[in-house]
């Protein structure tokens, strides 16, 4: 085990190198920042000079690649045009979205198990066919129209949670966006959990735990559940950092200044370095991610070792 | 219509088939009457069962003998409780358990009779146990919900299960995941769990059948050691007719979801009363018969959609008669040359004289 983990954690380099160098290409060839910052004006080209020397933009590409990785090591994002630096940039995004994400984290895994398990029981009854279609429906409609719909109705017509988040991150604010981040998540694992139970209900260690007498509740639990969940977790893993990353439209309806609304405006304005740091982080997050799936993936079953 | 069949059925039935056991009447640990059981499909109603009746006595071991299709596991499973339904229902008959008809108690107290005082050991060990568990908390299991002991001891006596069906090293192998045994000793492992409530009656399903042959003699001897031990009834579902000879005190031979014939099983084995039965005895490879080629018995099990008129048997059988395809043979007593019943012995077809003659 222990060794298996020490060779994720280095086939993360070679990962986290490449993912951020192609990043920062792409950044680059979405034109010349420093243009891209004066608008439609021409720049003067003794500022622009002066800008480009700056932000070591008159440098040649894989120059600025290792300049920036460099600083990274000393935990330097560097710094965007108008001055800010990334690092507490990144210090004020990641918490609201972390925050964010554990909320909508937290509802797609209760309420999509626990949809996924009860239509799987009762295959062909009526919450299994409302489970179906009310799953299809949140999965066909796009998430700013169920995002600004639920804003409108939940927030300001009945006024039952509040309409956007704004500057301090309470959980009862974080409710609604946490809802509608979570909800096409939700809906899928709800229906791998309803394949999965549905599946393994018919498998003959369920009927072992029946016929050895043990109460439904504990066959359902202890035996049915246990073994659906092991896909579903997989499934969650890989989600998390979906969320993540995903958070962005989410977070501009309810106006939560997080990393997708940041990422947003790096992207907008050309910022290499804003974009990149956050893009950054996000692999990191997902990485870990990955990992830990794989880890729990070998605790949830005793089936797959790693050597 | 269905419940009138099950009482034509059960009042066809002319044998009792304790006189084997040797009990008095009403000592029977179980007596199955008149089962019916229909699984209901898209394509139409199955009938997977249809009246069977036999009865185990505590001590005693029943073969119920049967090709795949013929309703043997089907009956083990409706007394166990354990029928998937839907699609399977039972329609009719009684199954009645040391007294009591199990088909008109609860949900919670078939429940309660489940492990406790009657246990299934299953065909393939791999598929029953759960692969997720280690082999110590599912046998614990057993004792911590039916007896309510703490964790520890549970698995204290898990252990002693497991050295009582004779796992080496049981103590270190306790905590091991199920794929991490061989074959036969995870049969050794379902045997356990069955007995680990020392439970009245044991239904085997085909328990040797994914094991290889070495294996399958082991496990047979301990499964039938530890019945005489407890002196538990045991009904040994099986289609292996080599299994059935050394362990059974009798036999119930299944087809279609019917008994067709019953005997003690040495009497089954030298004189059959049912063209079907000597079919499968005539099937068995011989070694006086090197090189001949191996009897089978002609076409195919029915299919339970559609089973034929008359005798189910009758598009197989070598005897069949217009008789057979017009009318259903009830269970009719097997009586010797001199006229007074064999005990235990009955045989459903109309020519059951001519075949037991047939040498």
């Amino acid at each position: 085990m222990g060794r298996y983990v020490i060779r994720r954690l280095l086939q993360m380099i070679p990962v986290f190198l490449g993912s951020t160098f192609l990043i920062f290409v792409m950044v680059h060839a979405l034109g010349d920042p420093v243009n891209a910052l004066f608008g439609d004006r021409a720049p003067d080209p003794v500022v622009a000079a002066q800008i480009r020397k700056q932000y070591n933009l008159d440098e040649p590409l894989w120059l600025q690649y290792l300049i920036y990785m460099g600083n990274l090591f000393r935990w330097d994002f560097g710094t965007t045009f108008n001055g800010q630096s990334v690092t507490s940039l990144l210090a004020t995004a990641y918490p609201a979205t972390i925050k964010l994400t554990a909320v909508a984290f937290t509802i797609e895994v209760i309420f999509g198990v626990g949809f996924g398990l009860i239509s799987g029981l009762r295959r062909g009854g009526w919450s299994d066919n409302t489970v179906l279609i009310f799953t299809l429906i949140v999965i066909s409609i796009p998430t700013f129209v169920t995002g600004y719909v639920l804003q409108y109705l939940v927030g300001v017509q009945w006024g039952i949670l509040p309409a956007t988040a704004g500057e301090d991150l309470t959980l009862e604010s974080l409710l609604l966006p946490g809802i509608v981040l979570a909800s096409v998540s939700l809906a899928y694992v709800a229906r791998l959990t309803r394949t999965t139970v549905a599946e393994n209900s018919r498998a003959d260690f369920v009927r072992t735990a029946v016929a050895k007498g043990l109460p439904r509740r504990r066959v359902v639990l202890n035996h049915l559940l246990r073994n659906s969940l092991i896909p579903v977790v997989t499934f969650l893993g890989a989600d998390l950092g979906a969320l993540m990353g995903g958070a962005l439209v989410t977070e501009r309806i309810f106006n939560i200044h997080g990393v997708g609304f940041y990422l947003y405006q790096g992207i907008v304005r050309q910022n290499t370095a804003t974009v990149v740091g956050f893009v950054t982080i996000l692999i990191i997050i997902y990485l870990a991610a990955n990992l830990l799936v794989d880890l729990l993936y070998a605790v949830l079953d005793p089936r797959i070792r790693y050597a | 219509m269905n419940s009138g069949n099950s009482d034509d059925d059960a009042g066809a039935i002319l044998i009792d088939s304790r006189a084997s056991g040797g009990g008095a009447p009403g000592d029977d640990l179980l007596d199955v009457r008149g089962l019916q059981v229909e699984f209901r499909t898209r394509d139409g109603v199955a009938k997977a069962v249809n009246g069977v009746n036999y009865s185990v006595a505590a001590g005693e071991t029943l073969a119920v003998l049967g090709e795949s299709g013929s309703g043997k596991s089907v009956t083990a499973q409706a007394i166990m409780g354990i029928l998937d339904s839907p699609p399977g229902y039972v329609t009719g008959g009684e199954i009645v358990f040391k007294g009591r008809d199990l088909l008109k108690l609860g949900n919670e107290e078939r429940r309660k009779i489940r492990g406790e005082q009657m246990a299934m050991i299953f065909q393939d060990a791999l598929s029953a146990l759960n692969p997720v568990h280690s082999v110590g908390m599912q046998l614990g299991e057993m004792y911590r919900v039916h007896r309510g002991v703490s964790r520890k001891e549970a698995k204290a006596k898990a252990v002693e299960l497991m050295d009582r069906v004779r796992i080496p090293a049981a103590k270190e192998r306790v905590n091991d995941y199920p794929h991490q045994f061989s074959g036969g000793m995870r049969q050794r492992i379902m045997i356990a769990m069955a007995l680990a409530l020392e439970p009245d009656l044991i239904i085997a399903d085909e328990p040797t059948t994914a094991l290889d042959v070495t294996v399958q003699a082991q496990v047979m001897d301990l499964l039938a050691e530890l019945q005489a031990e407890y002196n538990m009834g045991l009904i040994l579902i099986t289609h292996d007719l080599g299994v059935v000879a050394d362990v059974a005190d009798k036999i119930a031979v299944m087809y279609a979801g019917r008994i067709v014939e019953t005997a003690p099983v040495h009497e089954l084995y030298k004189n059959p009363a049912h063209p079907y039965s000597r079919g499968l005895l005539d099937s068995i490879p011989r070694l006086d018969q090197k090189g001949q080629e191996l009897y089978a018995i002609k076409g195919l099990p029915p299919n339970l959609l559609r089973i034929p008129p008359g005798c189910a048997f009758n598009p197989r059988c070598p005897r069949a008669q217009d008789i057979c395809r017009r009318e259903e043979p009830e269970l009719f007593e097997v009586t010797g040359d001199d006229g007074a019943p064999l005990p235990g012995r009955g045989s459903a077809c109309f020519f059951w004289k001519e075949t037991l003659h047939d040498v």
